[in-house]
């Protein structure tokens, strides 16, 4: 009897790449809902375009490279990486203009830097950023949510995904614009003079960080990641509010809540910055991390010269990585500290 | 009964697959028509044997000696003829052959008098001691370690009884409690006495009721005994994880439990000490799972040792798979056997024998995603991802910032990695390297020394005969100048033959120092080719290559040391000539 030789362990959990990548897709859907909802048809021309793009541009690649197509694409992580990308830059954008992210984001921050889990930045905020950089105006127009305006139907839509015009529909500058650019008024009037604000942030933005967040907690709560990266985020941005909000003063820089809910906080502090491959690998490291992208979103955000941080913040943080990594190796068993 | 207060860092919950096998009492296995004892069945030194071939054993009779006091001593497991001393194929991840005793058993059983020490409180600690090792009794848990050796220390404050089992489908230790606690517990009590523990833990896991109820009712009712449970998770057997599931505290990295006043000892390893000391039975037998899918019947065997595995299969049930895989040991730290002929020595807790679709082969590994589940799944604290990147690049120094020595080889990590990276089959090399390195380096260093001594020495030796020979010329040439009035003019000749002499001593020492190196460097170099096959070997090996590449590279091996033997004990040529 000639016998098989296996290496230990012969058991193995069944959690493979593809799962974790479709859990990460599946806990995008409430924040897709409420981005849907508020800001109409439009995003889901861009999350088909742009996963269509990445996906292209992975077996491309993958072609180039000589691996095997149906083994590497079947991870998901290009759809992912689509997915995210679709979500950070305005509905009724050119196709064109999301193909240039998705090969930004596929073929230059992924693949040439080694592919899938040895990419240094993230490969979404690579792409978001070459074209915040390039194309200002299209990046920089968002839609105003449907209860302000009408948002384009399905056809009108489509049409846009094909006409070299960006959308020029309903556009107003978003909450985080307001808050910049506040000259003078007290929190409170800057609220009630300006309709894109709801409650706590900006209407409709409140409630796709609340999409975000719930999938965030899912995930949190499948052990996709730990809560270490998130949580200092958040800590850090609300802290800082906390400490910059002046009473609401013409002089604040906004309220924690009205930062944890606007932009891309939330997607950022559960999509974003919990992407192993460009973050930092200990708990510790991803603690600080976190703290130190939260502490640089709320820079941007109020002193700097755009209107949203998370992608610049993630990206410098992201070239940070290896030397918090450095000084963060945990303790093994056996040393003082590590004792739980 | 307690519950545990502590934990340790990760581990994982896999299926237990216990009730497989738990089911139904232990069972005498048959005797065997050939019993295969390999001299070295523990960690230690190998043992030497003390019968030739063609003479008679009775059962109980010790064949092999251990080599010292860190070794141990093999027995006859049944009476029968010794019919060879040879190398088989022993149980061995590397498929490695070993010197065995084989004997062809009579069917008799004939046992060897023997009498026990059921007054084993009149024998001092040594005496004790002696017996153990007289006995061979192991760590019947884990690594095969002597017990005596490491029940040698001074300074215990507790006894820890593992009965925890946390591998997946073994139950042995879980029926031996079932089944024999009183034995165990005093076992236990020689253990404390031997050590001078103060006070005894026997830990279990909470998925054995049954064990955790009969060891409680044979427990002495006193405060220094408990009995503690905790939640199921491996590697909660693990020794430092045990230890820090029950006192909360953990074993210094690079320490042993003995500094912290603990030492460890398995339940079975209890009974078998129970059993050389009160009844005079040296380790012949131990209690082994039989399990999987492709057996028909599955249980507890108490097996003679040196059973070969086959026989046991056949006496279980076994049929045929299509892809056939037999593990010795756990499914997550056992290893797949190379050979069903091999032997059951003292370390077989389980043979797990799955059919096809019960332990997956292994998937085609993807790339790491980084995603750390390793690390928060990893009981020793460490960043298995980085373990992987750094011995992936070979890169040493990072394996060891990362305390790679730190790693227990549990299985862990590969179990939980969604892209199926054979983790701890890379942290295997890697370790083997280092340590592959770090003695090289040592003998580099050592002959580095033996070779700047010796510089030493001859230049101090040049240095000396410079002076006499000069004091020797000073001497002549006083003596000349008072005998001769020429003593001047026969000078420059003796100058010129003087400096004529001076040149060949150095050129000759140049040449001899130059042959020297020459030697040293020659068989550096072949230290190198060795500790670069040594290595192919063990990636050829970890990659499961054909036989014939792995023979070739071991006998190429084998040569290698070969001739580094040769040339370390030729003395240099130039010691010949001085
Ligand atoms: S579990 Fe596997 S894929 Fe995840 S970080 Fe560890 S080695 Fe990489
Ligand atoms: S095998 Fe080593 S690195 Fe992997 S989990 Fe176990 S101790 Fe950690």
């Amino acid at each position: 009897m000639s016998l098989m030789r296996t290496s230990s362990p012969h058991l193995s959990a069944a959690n493979p790449v593809q799962h974790v990548m479709q859990q990460v897709l599946l806990a995008l859907i409430p924040g897709l809902i409420a981005l849907i909802h508020f800001f109409g048809p439009g995003v889901i021309f861009n999350l088909l375009a742009a996963c269509g793009f990445a996906v292209l541009c992975e077996a491309l690649v993958l072609r180039l490279r000589g691996y095997d197509l149906r083994f590497f694409l079947s991870d998901y992580s290009a759809l992912v990486t689509g997915a995210l990308l679709a979500v950070s830059i305005p509905p009724y954008s050119p196709w064109w203009l999301i193909f240039i992210g998705a090969f930004f984001s596929i073929v230059v921050a992924k693949h040439l830097f080694g592919g899938l889990g040895q990419n240094p930045f993230n490969p979404a905020m690579v792409g978001y950023v070459v074209l915040l950089i390039s194309f200002p105006v299209y990046m920089t127009h968002w839609t105003a949510p449907s209860d302000l305006a009408n948002t384009p139907g399905l056809l009108q839509s489509f049409a846009s995904l094909w006409s070299n015009e960006y959308y020029d529909g309903t556009t107003m500058a978003t909450p985080l614009d307001l808050m910049k650019q506040n000259e003078g008024q007290m929190l409170t009037f800057l609220y009630a003079n300006n309709p894109q604000f709801g409650s706590y942030a900006g209407l409709g933005w409140e409630w796709v960080n609340l999409g975000f967040l719930a999938g965030g907690l899912w995930m949190l709560h499948k052990k996709l990641f730990t809560w270490h990266g998130p949580v200092g985020m958040l800590a850090a941005l609300g802290i800082l509010s906390a400490l910059f909000y002046d009473d609401g003063s013409s002089a604040s820089g906004g309220s924690p809540l009205f930062h944890w809910l606007s932009g891309a906080t939330m997607l950022g502090a559960f999509f974003i910055i919990t992407d192993p491959a460009s973050g930092a690998t200990s708990n510790l490291g991803r603690l600080l991390f976190g703290a130190m992208v939260g502490v640089l979103v709320y820079c941007i955000r109020v002193w700097g010269n755009y209107p949203d941080a998370v992608a610049f913040a993630v990206l410098l943080l992201n070239f940070c990585a290896p030397f918090i990594d450095y000084y963060t190796i945990p303790k093994p068993y056996g040393t003082e500290d590590s004792q739980s | 009964m307690n519950t545990a207060k502590h934990t340790f860092h990760g581990g994982i919950r896999p299926l237990e697959h216990k009730e497989d096998s738990n089911t139904t009492p232990i069972e005498i296995a048959p005797i065997p028509p050939m019993l295969v004892l390999p001299l070295q069945q523990h960690s230690g030194p190998t043992a030497k044997p003390c019968v030739t071939e063609g003479e008679y054993v009775y059962k109980g009779q010790m064949i092999a000696n251990a080599a010292d006091a860190s070794g141990a001593s093999i027995h006859a497991s049944s009476s029968g003829y010794v019919v060879a001393i040879e190398a088989r194929l022993v149980a061995h991840p590397s498929g490695m052959a070993d010197t065995c005793i084989v004997i062809e058993t009579d069917g008799l059983d004939a046992a060897i008098e023997t009498s026990g020490h059921p007054n084993w409180r009149n024998l001092n600690r040594v005496e004790l001691l002696d017996i153990l090792h007289r006995s061979g009794i192991v760590g019947l848990g884990g690594a095969g370690f002597p017990t005596a050796r490491k029940l040698n220390t001074d300074s215990i404050d507790t006894l820890i009884i593992n009965g925890t089992e946390c591998e997946p489908y073994i139950t042995a230790d879980d029926l031996c409690m079932r089944e024999r606690a009183a034995d165990i517990i005093r076992g236990c009590e020689i253990l404390k006495y031997i050590v001078g523990a103060n006070s005894v833990i026997v830990g279990i896991e909470d998925n054995k009721p049954e064990a955790i109820e009969s060891m409680g009712k044979a427990m002495p009712s006193s405060p220094d005994w408990k009995l503690v449970t905790f939640p199921t998770k491996y590697p909660s057997g693990g020794e430092k994880q045990l230890i820090e599931i029950l006192t909360g505290r953990q074993v210094p990295r690079g320490g042993l439990p003995a500094n912290i006043g603990i030492v460890c000892q398995n339940v079975g390893t209890a009974f078998a000490v129970k059993e050389a000391l009160e009844d005079g039975k040296p380790l012949i037998s131990r209690i082994t799972t039989f399990t999987g899918q492709a057996l028909s019947r599955r249980g507890n065997l108490e097996v003679r040792l040196g059973t070969p595995v086959s026989y046991l299969l056949d006496y279980m049930g076994y049929t045929e798979q299509k892809v056939p895989r037999l593990i010795m040991g756990g499914p997550m730290m056992g290893f797949a056997l190379p050979d069903a002929t091999v032997p059951i020595v003292k370390t077989t807790n389980c043979i797990l024998a799955p059919d096809t679709n019960e332990l997956p082969l292994p998937k085609p590994a993807q790339p790491c995603i980084r995603c750390g589940f390793c690390a928060e799944a990893c009981p020793a604290s460490l960043l298995p991802q980085q373990l992987f990147w750094h011995s992936k690049s070979s890169n040493f120094d990072q394996l060891d910032k990362h305390a790679l020595d730190d790693c227990i080889e549990c299985g862990v990590c590969s179990y939980v990695c969604p892209s199926s990276i054979p983790l701890v089959q890379y942290f295997r090399a890697s370790k083997h390297e280092m340590r592959m390195r770090r003695n090289e380096q040592q003998q580099a260093d050592k002959a580095r020394e033996r070779f700047e001594a010796r510089q030493q020495r001859l230049e101090r030796e040049a240095l000396e005969r410079e002076a006499t020979r000069a004091a020797r010329k000073a001497a002549a040439k006083a003596k000349a100048a008072e005998s001769s009035r020429f003593a001047d003019e026969a000078d420059p000749v003796q100058a010129a033959i003087e400096r004529a002499k001076a040149k060949k001593a150095r050129l000759m020492q140049q040449s001899q120092q130059g042959a020297q190196m020459n030697a040293e460097s020659a068989l550096d170099s072949l230290k190198t080719k060795l500790a670069a096959q040594q290595s192919t070997l063990q990636q050829a090996e970890a990659d499961e290559k054909s036989e014939k590449i792995t023979t070739a590279l071991q006998a190429s091996i084998r040569r290698l040391e070969q001739q580094i033997a040769e040339s370390e004990t030729k003395p240099p040529s130039k010691d010949v000539e001085e």
